[in-house]
């Protein structure tokens, strides 16, 4: 039972990747590309979460951990970069 | 694992994948930059938040010990959502809206993107009104 709601919540964030992908190839404006980046990294730690599920291990935190923390920084490091032209002043 | 545990786990899959394509649906249907700013930082993040719920549940009953792991994320992602929001917000303002469009802020200065706070513009004018300085 747990296998099949996998596969589905899979499906659903595979989709959702799918749509951010869309975004960034046509968005009109800088700021919904930065968004769709962002959403994208939220839907890959999804499914880094699911996976641990499916492999039964708890190896998988750590790399989701990581990889909030980059997808954050890199959020705000790309909006700084817009706002100011520069990242550390 | 008991049969009630494996539905509820499997609920807050399914859950979380349905929030999951919503906020990233959002983000392809809604009209304009900030009304698409909406979907991902709601649903999408409620939609990690019930995946981390039923990956705690399923961690808990099958090895019988509570891992502070997911706690952690959540936490982290709840926490970060709003600002890397805010700042997209400030980005699409930055490079998208006019001084003049946009509505007065009702404070005493304006808003942050054009205007220096009071302290940072009193400091400037200490520095020019000082005799012999160089500006």
């Amino acid at each position: 039972m747990i296998a099949i709601a996998l596969m589905i919540a899979y499906a659903c964030f595979g989709l959702g990747l799918l749509f951010c992908l869309w975004r960034i190839a046509f968005g009109p404006t800088l700021s919904d590309r930065i968004l769709a980046l962002d959403t994208m990294v939220i839907n890959l730690i999804a499914l880094l979460v699911l996976y641990g599920i499916w492999k039964g291990t708890a190896v998988y935190f750590e790399a989701s951990m990581l990889i909030a923390m980059v997808g954050f920084v890199s959020t705000v490091a790309y909006c700084r970069f817009v706002l100011r032209g520069d990242i550390i002043e | 694992m008991s049969g009630i545990v494996e539905i509820l786990i499997s609920v807050f899959i399914v859950l979380g994948g349905v929030f999951g394509l919503v906020g990233s649906f959002g983000l392809v249907k809604l009209g304009n930059t900030i009304q698409r700013l909406h979907g991902p930082t709601k649903a999408t993040t409620l939609g990690i938040g019930c995946a981390l719920i039923a990956s705690m549940l399923y961690f808990f009953s099958s090895k019988g010990s509570v891992s502070f792991h997911e706690l952690l994320i959540t936490l982290f992602l709840f926490l970060t959502a709003p600002i890397s929001a805010n700042f997209i917000a400030k980005a699409y303002i930055v490079r998208n809206i006019e001084r003049h469009e946009l509505p007065a802020s009702g404070g005493e200065y304006g808003w942050s993107v054009y205007d220096d706070p009071p302290a940072l513009n009193q400091e400037k004018e200490n520095e020019g009104a000082r005799p012999g300085s160089i500006t």
